[in-house]
C-alpha cells in the first residue's frame, strides 16, 4: 500500500483528523526546507504538501506568492525540489509527502522523466493547480504507473456530478477548496463547507477528502475538521516562514503546527 | 497540411483544442465559468437575433467598416509591392480591441454579470472595455502593470475617465503577464458577477475561439474590400502578434485562401539575440501557461521568461494557441522585427501617410515595407493597422529627448 493510502488508514482506525502543512520549497532559503520539513513531523503534521515554486502562480494569495518569490529569488528548480525531497527522505521514511505546482515546471522536465525522479526521490504524489482532470490523462497514468498519487481538487463551484467525475480521476485524496478565491485571502466559513462537504464526501466513495483555504490556527482547523477527513494549513505557516530567522525557522513551525495539532486531537 | 486536400479548416476541437495548443488548464473554481461560457457562446454564435445586434452595435457605436486604404506614398518608399492598411486604427477608441469587448459585453450582460474585468498592456485593451462598462453602466476593474502604467499614462487616464477603476500590479515584471494573473485571481474570486473580457486570443477555452471570432470582422471585411477595390485577394497578409488577436482577426477568415501567404510579427525588441525580446513563437518552447497549451518564453526549468519590447501590447511571454497550431501546420509565418525597426516604421508611416500608428502596428509595418521592397509592383501587400499612435506619443518623445 502507498504511503498516502497507509496514513490515512491508520488515522481512520485512530479516530483522527488528518493534518496536512504546506511550505514553499526553497523559501526563503534552500537549505531552510528540509529542517523544516521535519519540524512540521514533530509538530504533529501527518502530511507535507511541498510547493515548487513557480513564477506566475495565478491562484496564489500574496502570503504564498511572496513565499514562492523569495524562492525564486535563490533560481530553485523542480530538480531542486526533488533533491530536497531525496534528502527529506532519507531520514522520514513514512511521512507522505505530496508536491503543489503549477504545470509548466513538469511539462517542462517531461512528465516520465519527472515521475522516475519523484519516485526515486520518495515523493508519493502531486498537485497541480492548473490542470483539470480533462487535461490530467497522461499525467495520472505516469504517475500512476510509479505508484503516485494524483490529487485533484474540487471547488465551491463544481456541481455534484462533477464531484464524482473528478473524485473517479484523482486519487491519494480529494482537496476541497473551501471558498471561491486565493489561498490565504479569507477564513473558511465551517457552516458553508459543512453544507457542501456532505455532498462532496459521497461524490468521493471512500477517497478521503482534505479542505483547504482559509485554515490558518487551530480554532479554524477544528471548525471545519468535523466535517471532513482533514484539513490542510498553508498560507499560515508560509507567513511564519518569511518573517523568522532561518536558525528559528523548525523551532516556530514546530510550535506552529503542534497547537493546530492539539486543537484537532 | 489538411488544406492542400481541400478540407475546410476547422479549429477548434470541442474541448478547445488547436492541434496540440490550447485546451483549459485552470483552477477547477473557473471551469463551472468556462463551461457556462462555453455553452452561452454556443447558442448565440448561431442566434441571428444576437448577430444582428452585434453588427448593429460595430456599425453605429465602433463606426465600422473600418476602410481599407491604399497607402500609396508608403508604396512609393518601399519601391515595390502595393501596400494597402487595414484601418483599425479609425475604430471608436483607437484600436482593433473594441470588437472583441463590444461582443464580450453582450455576452456578460447575457449572463446576467454586473461586472467586468479585464487585464491590459498597452491600455488599449482596458480603455476599450471600461468603454463598454461605461454604456452598459457595469463596474470595471482593469488590472495594469505598474511598468506599463508608467509608459502609457495617458491611457490609464482614459480609463478612468471612463468610469474604471485601474488596479496597478506590482508583481513579477509587472506588465502584461503579470496583470493577467492578477485579473485571473480577481475572477476566481468574484466569479458569481463577474465576467472576466480577456483581450487576445489567449487564455483557456472558449476564450481563443470566441476573440478570434469577435476580431474576425477584420478579415471579412479587409477580404471583401480587396475584392471590390483589385478583383483579386491581396498576396500577402502582415500583422503584429503578441498575444495575437488583431492578427488571428485578419488572419482567419484567409486560411483558405491557399494563395494568400500570411505573415505574422512578433516584438524582436533589443535583437533575437539579445534575449531581451518579446517572441515566442520565434525563440520559444510550447508550455503551459494563463490557461492553455501554447509557445512560451521560459527558462530551462519552466520559469516564465521576463520579455522584452518597445510596445506594451506586445510585451507578453505567450501567444494565442491557434498562431502555435498555425506556425506548426505552415499556415502562416511568424518573423520578428526590432524595437528600432518598428519606430524607424512609426516615423515613415506619420510622414508619407499623415497616420499614426500605435507602436504595436508599427511592427507589421516595419515588416511590410521590408517585405513590399522584395515584391513586384503588381503584388499587393495588406497590413493590418491595429491602432493609433496618440497612447506612445510620450514614448516617442522619450527617445527623441523631449518632454511633452
Amino acid at each position: 500500500m502507498s504511503r498516502l493510502g497507509q496514513r490515512f488508514e491508520t488515522l481512520a482506525a485512530d479516530g483522527r483528523k488528518a493534518l496536512n502543512t504546506y511550505i514553499v520549497a526553497g523559501d526563503p532559503v534552500p537549505e531552510a526546507t528540509v529542517p523544516a520539513m521535519h519540524a512540521l513531523v514533530r509538530g504533529g503534521a501527518d502530511l507535507i504538501e511541498l510547493g515548487v515554486p513557480f513564477s506566475d502562480p495565478e491562484a496564489e494569495g500574496p502570503t504564498i506568492q511572496a513565499g514562492i518569490e523569495r524562492a525564486l529569488a535563490h533560481d530553485v528548480t523542480l530538480a531542486d525540489v526533488l533533491d530536497m525531497m531525496s534528502a527529506f527522505r532519507s531520514d522520514d521514511r513514512d511521512t507522505p509527502v505530496v508536491l503543489m505546482g503549477y504545470l509548466n515546471p513538469f511539462l517542462r522536465m517531461g512528465y516520465e522523466a519527472f515521475c522516475k525522479r519523484a519516485a526515486d526521490a520518495g515523493v508519493d504524489g502531486v498537485i497541480v493547480v492548473n490542470l483539470p482532470p480533462e487535461e490530467a490523462g497522461t499525467f495520472r497514468n505516469a504517475l500512476c504507473v510509479r505508484g503516485m498519487d494524483l490529487v485533484l481538487l474540487v471547488a465551491p463551484t463544481t456541481t455534484s456530478e462533477r464531484a464524482a467525475y473528478i473524485a473517479g480521476q484523482g486519487s491519494g485524496f480529494l482537496y476541497y477548496v473551501s471558498y471561491k478565491g486565493v489561498t490565504g485571502a479569507r477564513r473558511a466559513d465551517a457552516a458553508s463547507v459543512a453544507k457542501r462537504l456532505t455532498d462532496v464526501r459521497a461524490a468521493a466513495r471512500g477517497l478521503p477528502v482534505l479542505v483547504g483555504f482559509g485554515i490558518k490556527d487551530g480554532a479554524s482547523a477544528a471548525n471545519i475538521a468535523p466535517h471532513a477527513d482533514g484539513v490542510v494549513v498553508g498560507s499560515a505557516l508560509v507567513e511564519t516562514m518569511g518573517c523568522t530567522a532561518v536558525a528559528g525557522i523548525p523551532d516556530s513551525l514546530q510550535a506552529q503546527v503542534r497547537e493546530i495539532r492539539d486543537a484537532l486531537d | 497540411m489538411p488544406r492542400s486536400n481541400r478540407v475546410p479548416y476547422e479549429a477548434p476541437t470541442q474541448d478547445g483544442r488547436f492541434g496540440d495548443y490550447g485546451g483549459r488548464f485552470v483552477a477547477e473554481t473557473l471551469i463551472h465559468a468556462l463551461d457556462e461560457l462555453t455553452r452561452l457562446y454556443a447558442s448565440v454564435s448561431r442566434d441571428p437575433d444576437f448577430l444582428a445586434a452585434l453588427a448593429q452595435e460595430l456599425k453605429d457605436y465602433v463606426g465600422r467598416p473600418t476602410p481599407l486604404y491604399r497607402a500609396d506614398r508608403l508604396t512609393e518608399h518601399a519601391g515595390g509591392a502595393r501596400i494597402y492598411l487595414k484601418r483599425e486604427d479609425l475604430n471608436h477608441t483607437g484600436a482593433h480591441k473594441i470588437n472583441n469587448t463590444v461582443g464580450q459585453a453582450m455576452l456578460a450582460s447575457r449572463m446576467g454579470k454586473t461586472r467586468l474585468i479585464a487585464e491590459t498592456g498597452a491600455g488599449q485593451h482596458g480603455v476599450a472595455t471600461a468603454t463598454v462598462a461605461a454604456r452598459l453602466g457595469l463596474e470595471c476593474r482593469v488590472y495594469m502593470g505598474s511598468e506599463d502604467i508608467a509608459r502609457q499614462s495617458i491611457n490609464v487616464y482614459r480609463m478612468k475617465l471612463l468610469g474604471a477603476e485601474v488596479a496597478p500590479v506590482a508583481a513579477g515584471s509587472r506588465t502584461l503577464k503579470d496583470a493577467m494573473n492578477e485579473a485571473m485571481r480577481d475572477w476566481v474570486t468574484n466569479v458569481d458577477n463577474t465576467h472576466y473580457i480577456i483581450g487576445s486570443v489567449a487564455g483557456p477555452h472558449p476564450y481563443p475561439m470566441l476573440v478570434r471570432d469577435f476580431q474576425a470582422v477584420i478579415g471579412a471585411e479587409a477580404r471583401d474590400q480587396c475584392l471590390a477595390a483589385e478583383g483579386r485577394l491581396p498576396d500577402l497578409l502582415v500583422a503584429c502578434v503578441g498575444g495575437g488577436s488583431n492578427a488571428m482577426g485578419l488572419f482567419h477568415p484567409f486560411v483558405d485562401d491557399e494563395g494568400v501567404d500570411i505573415v505574422g510579427v512578433e516584438a524582436g525588441g533589443e535583437g533575437l539575440a539579445t534575449g531581451r525580446h518579446a517572441a515566442p513563437l520565434h525563440a520559444g518552447t510550447p508550455g503551459v501557461l494563463h490557461g492553455s497549451h501554447t509557445y512560451l518564453m521560459a527558462d530551462s526549468s519552466g520559469q516564465i521568461a521576463q520579455t522584452h519590447s518597445i510596445s506594451a501590447g506586445l510585451d507578453y511571454p505567450g501567444v494565442g494557441p491557434e498562431h502555435a497550431y498555425w506556425k506548426d501546420l505552415g499556415r502562416a509565418r511568424y518573423t520578428s522585427v526590432t524595437d528600432d525597426e518598428a519606430l524607424a516604421a512609426f516615423r515613415v508611416l506619420n510622414q508619407t501617410e499623415g497616420i499614426m500608428p500605435a507602436l504595436e502596428s508599427s511592427h507589421a509595418v516595419a515588416w511590410a515595407l521590408r517585405e513590399a521592397a522584395r515584391r513586384p509592383p503588381e503584388d499587393i501587400v495588406l497590413v493590418n493597422l491595429s491602432g493609433r499612435g496618440d497612447k506612445d506619443i510620450h514614448t516617442v518623445a522619450g527617445i527623441d529627448g523631449i518632454e511633452v
